[in-house]
């Protein structure tokens, strides 16, 4: 059993323990407990931290860290994450690995002091300018928080890509009992830059002079992610007549409720994406051929993963096409299962219409 | 004739205009690195601007650097790379003191144990001859075609002096390249500037006085270096050595 630890702390112990080398960061709420936690916990083990004077600043110490072959980590929320693109894009460019955390705060611009899904879609469907993606991974409890962070930095080395965890200010601030994984220590990738340009490993720097060749290397690599990357957890889908999709804490909000309700003999499933990007199109495969709806349920003013559900949602089973899409949008926070509940409600009397 | 002999880090022509200074920067700050040993250990953070062509040519390793963002960049290599390399910063003044004013002053502000070479050629050279916070009043340039007007876009930016007064760095100097012997100074304090960063000593920043002939429109031997001396250093940019931590 482990100790109670709020969600902010795990993600940056998880960090230690994979054999973070550098973290550079600017304080912002919800997230701010990671950076306060390794300004003294990342010195302890001999790893390097900086406040730096600004998100931008930050993202480029990262990508600067990164190419000598370092463990790197940055995290924010919001609007912090939105001062980052330009060194997101950096990165994905030399596809160097690293970590991101965002612990998302509700809305838009300066936003909100409270939890919510609202930076889906810059998350998903892009990394800056360019066409590059970020492997996406969204945790639904403390442990799994810590888990998916303390794998990242292996996935993101294996891919050669940055990966985000993208989290809420809910999982951020909460405390749940978490056990701790070995301390790894890990050297610098043999790639990274040392200052000694004729080493056998070179890295070319940028996209190299064949922007052609490069261009085709990266799609090869997403079509990879996407076949190895696509992580989810679902139940009750075989007879489901409706299937309730949720990431993050509206994700284990949908699990309880489904669950409760299946108790009573209602006919619904659930799919929790793990991965965003790529999103877990497979999860769709065993699905009741007669489901009548698939609910997408975010924090968030109109959906974004909703999106997605249409997309691939209708890509799988026969007849899958013609099954209505809905939207149970939750204001900022965590919605309740009495919330899920009437919003179902009022799906299934047609009170509410499907968005795609 | 006798060949021209460059260092051996040079393998291809870097493709500056004629008579600009960046070429003469680029060697000195290679003479200085395998000077002092540091051969094989050196990494540049390349800036985007026309310091980028020396990607063309220079065969060290080089982060392609984001504009403006050379301060944090290579805070980000120094502290990884620790004592084991040397790390420079080539930047124009348009990428160092414009969009990367936060950067360059936030990374001498921490004193990074980092040395920056800011080329100083008065413009946005690589991107056609736009106004930069060093352009002088009255100048013309594509974003100010009747001549700087001062009143609305502000007087010429010294960011040498002002972290030579502001902040607790290792050093500051400015050179410029108009004559043999200015290059030889010039050569003295970017060698001065890394032999800080060995020491251990913190943030050496040169900016260098350079000739961008083709967006001044002048001659690139005799009227280019002529305003370098006759404008620039005695009404706005002195050279020499502002600050040496201990002096
Ligand atoms: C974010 C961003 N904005 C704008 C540009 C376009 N740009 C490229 S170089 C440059 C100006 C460089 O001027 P300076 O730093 O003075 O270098 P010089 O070419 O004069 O040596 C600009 C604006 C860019 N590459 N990135
Ligand atoms: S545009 Fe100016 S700074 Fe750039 S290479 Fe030409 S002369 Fe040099
Ligand atoms: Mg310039």
């Amino acid at each position: 059993m482990g100790d109670m630890v709020k969600g902010n702390v795990a993600m940056g112990e998880a960090a230690i323990r994979a054999g973070m080398h550098m973290y550079a960061g600017y304080p912002i709420t919800p997230s701010t407990e990671i950076m306060e936690y390794l300004s003294w916990r990342a010195p302890q083990e001999d790893r390097v931290f900086i406040q730096a004077e600004s998100e931008m600043a930050a993202m480029k110490m990262v990508y600067g860290a990164a190419a000598t072959g370092a463990r790197v980590l940055t995290a924010s929320s919001g609007l912090g994450i939105s001062c980052k693109q330009e060194g997101v894009s950096y990165m994905n460019m030399a596809q160097y690995p690293g970590v991101m955390i965002n612990v998302v705060r509700y809305g838009d611009g300066l936003g909100s002091l409270m939890s919510g899904q609202t930076d889906y879609l810059r998350e998903v469907k892009g990394a800056g300018n360019g066409d590059a993606r970020m492997i996406v991974l969204s945790p639904s409890s403390v442990q799994e928080a810590y888990d998916l962070v303390y794998e990242a930095f292996d996935i993101s080395q294996k891919y050669k890509s940055l990966v985000m965890i993208l989290t809420e200010g809910g999982l951020g601030q909460m405390m749940e009992e978490c056990e701790y994984s070995e301390m790894k220590t890990v050297p610098f990738a043999s790639w990274g830059y040392t200052g000694d340009r004729s080493k056998d490993e070179y890295r070319p720097m940028g996209m190299g002079a064949d922007v052609y060749a490069h261009a085709l290397e990266m799609a090869a690599k997403r079509v990879t992610i996407k076949e190895e990357m696509q992580r989810w957890e679902s139940g009750f889908l075989d007879d489901a007549e409706y299937v309730m999709l949720g990431y993050g804490l509206p994700g284990r909000a949908i699990k309880s409720y489904v669950k409760a309700r299946r108790a009573e003999g209602e006919k619904i499933g659930y799919i929790r994406p793990i991965s965003l990007w790529p999103f877990p199109e497979k999860a769709f495969k065993g699905i009741n051929p007669g489901v009548k709806g698939f609910i997408s349920v975010e924090t968030s003013d109109d959906g974004g993963m909703v999106e997605d559900v249409a997309l691939y949602g209708k890509k799988y089973g026969s007849g899958f096409e013609k099954v209505p899409v809905y939207g149970l949008f939750c204001p900022p926070g965590i919605p309740t299962l009495r919330f899920i509940g009437e919003k179902f409600e009022d799906i299934k009397s047609g009170k509410m219409k499907e968005v795609f | 004739m006798a060949k021209m002999k460059y260092p051996e880090q040079i393998v291809a022509n870097i493709p500056f205009c004629p008579g600009c200074g960046h070429g003469i920067i680029v060697r000195l700050m290679v003479e200085c690195v395998n000077e002092l040993g540091y051969s094989d250990k050196i990494v540049m953070h390349q800036a985007v601007g026309c310091c980028s062509l020396v990607g063309l040519g220079l065969d060290w390793e080089m982060l392609v650097g984001a504009h403006g963002g050379g301060g944090a960049n290579a805070t980000g290599l120094k502290r990884m790379l620790k004592d084991t390399a040397l790390v420079i910063a080539y930047q124009g003044d348009g990428d160092a003191y414009n969009i990367g004013l936060a950067e360059t002053l936030n990374a001498a502000y921490r004193n990074e144990n980092i040395t920056v070479i800011a080329v100083n050629n008065t413009n946005f050279g690589m991107t056609g001859g736009q106004m930069s916070w060093t352009t002088l009043p009255g100048q013309r340039t594509t974003t100010s075609v009747d001549g700087r007007d001062s009143k609305t876009s502000g007087m010429p930016i010294k960011v040498p002096e002002l972290i030579a007064n502001s902040f607790d760095t290792a050093y500051v100097a400015r050179g410029t390249v108009t004559s043999p012997a200015e290059i030889r100074k010039t050569k003295g304090f970017i060698k001065q500037g890394l032999q800080n960063q060995i020491d251990g000593k913190g943030h050496s920043l040169i900016e260098i006085l350079s000739p961008c002939p083709t967006n001044w429109h002048s001659n690139p031997i005799t009227d280019s270096l002529d305003r370098i001396e006759k404008e620039l250093i005695p009404f706005y940019y002195p050279i020499g050595e502002l600050k040496v931590k201990g002096e």
